[in-house]
């Protein structure tokens, strides 16, 4: 089961890395459908698990000047604020309700990716390549 | 490119942010902490474009400055959710761990890849997940 856990933790990890989501939009179904976690649960975990991919992605943009720290440590600070609202929700809501809306989110960033997609290619035969 | 006017709001990238400004990062952390804890996501899909459409930073800087952000909203999300008493620990850093190498080789892939189709691809697989979830 462990092992099981790592290997849907790398993959998430690569396909995280190569689409640029984050790693959250794949922990939690995964926590869900193959470790079997309840759907509050799996958030929570998620949220933990994430830390080290966002640690290191946020040292590699740092390295190439991408991060203003100042308005980070404003928006960081802000969410502070916010997550205990989230996290009561999550828990007033009843699990096959989450597990739902988590699951349209999930449709709306498929979504988004997709467009994504379509732009690149614009933006490609704009420049000629 | 896209967005020729790369600060386009006054004061903060100086580090010395009008109060107007501070309320408005404020809000957005607010509104992506709600997020994040509701679904067990960092929230870039909020951060990201509320730091472009509000504060005027380019997409590359206010993906990066998202993550720094990401990096105190989900710590303070699990800290919240550990205090409830819903958190795994141990499932966490067997998955998180391994992640955080994947992402450095997607990353790297990336970079050699035609991802187009493969984006598709992968919206597809979103949304059969999704769905699976759905049902």
């Amino acid at each position: 089961m462990e092992i099981l856990a790592a290997l849907v933790g790398l993959l998430a990890g690569v396909l995280a890395g190569l689409f640029g989501v984050g790693g959250g939009i794949l922990f939690v179904p995964a926590l869900v459908l193959v470790l079997g976690l309840t759907q509050v649960h799996a958030e929570a975990t998620s949220l933990l698990a994430i830390l080290p991919t966002v640690i290191a992605g946020a040292w590699r943009q740092q390295r190439y000047g991408n991060v203003d720290w100042h308005t980070a440590l404003l928006v960081g600070l802000g969410s502070i604020a916010g997550v205990e609202g989230g996290v009561q929700l999550a828990k007033a809501l009843p699990e096959g309700v989450l597990r739902r809306i988590f699951a349209v989110f999930m449709l709306i960033v498929a979504a988004n990716l997709a467009w994504r997609a379509l732009r690149i290619k614009q933006a490609y035969s704009s420049n000629g390549d | 490119m896209k967005r020729p006017s790369r600060q386009s709001r006054p004061g903060l990238s100086n580090g010395v942010a009008s109060d107007a400004s501070v309320v408005r990062l404020l809000a957005i952390g607010l509104a992506a902490g709600v997020f994040s804890a509701l679904f067990g996501v960092g929230g870039g899909i909020v951060i990201v474009p509320l730091l472009v459409a509000v504060v005027g930073l380019d997409g590359r800087r206010a993906t990066g400055t998202s993550l720094a952000a990401i990096g105190i909203t989900a710590a303070a999300g699990a800290v919240a959710y550990g205090l409830h008493g819903d958190l795994k620990p141990g499932a966490a850093a067997i998955i998180g761990v391994p992640a955080a190498f994947g992402a450095v080789a997607g990353v790297t892939l990336q970079q050699r890849l035609e991802t187009r189709t493969l984006t598709f691809g992968f919206a597809l697989f979103l949304a059969a997940v999704g769905i699976r979830l759905l049902l």
